[in-house]
């Protein structure tokens, strides 16, 4: 099966920092995948090459065949590979509904519709129907639905998560990169979070690459493990084995579990 | 969805001008006219507001619709008021063109500042230019509207009617373009850039679409001043000529599109009373409205109307 997503070889020193050195995955199509590692280990500074926010040193992110290693973030998230954020990026003077339409707006007007001479409400690209509808099913499917009149500031924690998440569903992704999504969140809600994450996402099919430092989640929802240490990737198996690794529980679980 | 009211209130408001200008003395419709003019640069203005950016430098493409149709004017003998807001329109569209190539990537108080200097490199070009007047500047002949010279005693009532349509038809546009995605993108620019990006929108692209039209507009309005007033001079562009377009934009608010025509009509109905009360200090008289405006109305004149709406 072809990997949606192919990074080849990447490096990537800040100064004396490095943080990706070598870092070479194939990810494949609709699969989950968490990426572990201590802080500093090089995780999202993957994600941020992926993203575009960071240019490769040296290496190429190939997605479905294309060179992507040169795009904008804004080119590659027209593509279809969107992230959400450790610290949730909301338009924090809205409210949960308007940070929805605006998101669904960008999307407009990405695609050219709903512009200064159309009259009616156009359909969103990839959901079929116009903003206000698609903005109530994607509220909905991440239990956002009763909040909508709240301001986005306002919300605990959760679910500043969840809606930093449910936006970029508004781009219909087939990549999804999830920088920590359930930190800043309490170890009882951690799950129901996860869930409800996977739940939306496997409705709307897309390929998960998210960051976590909770190994239980981690081994409960993801399919593949690549654990980050000094910018590499010290091992690439299915959990169970990827948390057994000897240098997996020597520099990143042992560390944080011990 | 509630029905959008807009379109009707900007009919009334052009019904109540045509109407209500008959029986009005010619002083007043003098201001009001100069109303019509400010008001099209506030709008401009806050489009960019509405984005998060405050332009100093609104007088630069105020100036240049002045001196475009101070130019057709003097050059060709064309003193037509709808050919001379086309042509201001036009110039300072495509001037902003231009810079807004530079200007679309700062922000805050370096865009700010950036929008100032070049409305002072203008003005220097404009003091420095005897075909242009220089500091003098040069009169313009007295509107004609599609050919015809009004009556002496009709023009300020022609010109006013004039302005009124193209302004409020002007202001109908704008209030268009913020029900696009493009225009509705300006508040999530100013809420958060990075998402925007990283939905896949261009910042820098929206900005410089914003930046065009606020030109367009103020240009408009510098052409109709300049026929107003029949004389320019580079005060125009000067930065308290600015000044005052962020002054009546923080009076007005950006709620409506209709707000800085208000705003603009009260600016220059404060100014000529504090101006009549006490001529030496009517700066200062101006300094306490502003400093009340920023206290009680920190959304501007048009939260009082939400404000009633909601109670």
């Amino acid at each position: 099966m072809p990997a949606i997503l192919d990074a080849q070889g990447l490096n990537k020193s800040f100064g004396a920092v490095t943080a990706a050195q070598g870092v070479s995955a194939a990810i494949e199509r609709d699969s989950v995948v968490g990426l572990i590692g201590t802080n500093g280990a090089g995780k999202t500074t993957f994600i941020n090459m992926i993203t575009g926010y960071l240019k490769p040193d040296s290496g190429r992110i190939k997605y479905d065949g294309r060179d992507i290693t040169a795009l904008p973030p804004r080119d590659i998230a027209r593509l279809g590979i969107c992230r959400s954020f450790q610290i949730p990026q909301l338009y924090s003077s809205l409210t949960v509904r308007e940070n929805m339409m605006m998101a669904l707006g960008v999307m407009l007007h990405a695609a050219g519709r709903g512009g200064f001479f159309s009259l009616g409400r156009p359909d969103v690209p990839g959901h079929d129907a116009p903003a206000e509808e698609v903005a109530e099913r994607i509220l909905a499917r991440f239990g956002l639905a009763e909040h909508s009149d709240k301001n986005a500031q306002v919300l605990p924690g959760g679910m500043r998560k969840l809606l930093d998440i449910a936006l970029t569903m508004a781009a219909k992704p087939r990549v999804l990169l999830l920088d920590e999504p359930t930190s800043g969140v309490s170890a009882e809600e951690k799950f129901g979070i996860m869930e409800l994450i996977m739940q939306a996402v496997r409705a709307e099919g897309a390929t998960v690459i998210f960051v976590e430092h909770d190994m239980e989640v981690v081994s409960r929802f993801a399919g593949r493990v690549l654990a980050f240490y000094d910018g590499r990737i010290i091992a690439d198996a299915p959990p169970q084995a990827a948390l057994a690794d000897a240098e997996v529980r020597r520099y990143v679980v042992g560390t944080l579990n011990a | 969805m509630k029905p959008d009211r807009t379109p009707v209130l900007l009919a009334a408001i052009l019904a109540a001008v045509v109407l209500g200008g008959l029986a009005l003395p010619q002083w007043l419709l003098f201001i009001l006219t100069i109303a019509c003019a400010q008001g099209l640069v506030v709008l401009g203005l806050s489009l960019l507001i509405r984005a998060g950016l405050v332009s100093f430098g609104q007088a630069l493409f105020y100036c240049i619709g002045a001196y475009a149709a101070g130019g057709l004017s003097r050059a060709f003998g064309v003193s037509d008021l709808f050919v001379q807001m086309a042509a201001g329109c036009a110039s300072a569209a495509v001037a902003a063109f231009v810079l807004g190539f530079l200007l679309s990537r700062y922000r805050g108080i370096f865009f700010g500042l950036l929008s100032l200097a070049l409305s002072m490199i203008f003005y220097g070009l404009i003091v420095k230019s005897e075909t242009l007047g220089s500091t003098d500047g040069f009169n313009l002949a007295k509107a004609t509207l599609f050919g015809v010279r009004p009556a002496e005693a009709w023009v300020r009532y022609s010109v006013l009617v004039a302005a009124a349509c193209v302004t409020m038809g002007a202001a109908f546009l704008t209030h268009r373009f913020l029900k696009t995605p493009l225009g509705q993108l300006a508040p999530a620019i100013k809420d958060n850039e990075i998402r925007v990006e990283y939905m896949g929108a261009s910042v820098r692209y929206a900005i410089h679409v914003n930046y065009v039209i606020a030109a367009a507009l103020a240009g408009a309005g510098g052409a109709l001043a300049a026929t107003t007033v029949g004389h320019i001079d580079p005060e125009m562009a000067y930065w308290t000529t600015s000044g005052e377009f962020v002054f009546i934009a923080i009076l007005s608010g950006t709620g409506s599109v209709v707000a800085p025509f208000l705003g603009a009509l009260i600016f220059g109905a404060i100014r000529t009373v504090a101006f009549d009360l006490s001529p030496n200090t009517w700066q200062m008289s101006m300094g306490l409205v502003l400093l009340a405006a920023i206290v009680f109305l920190p959304d501007g004149l048009w939260s009082l109307f939400r404000r009633r709406k909601s109670a």
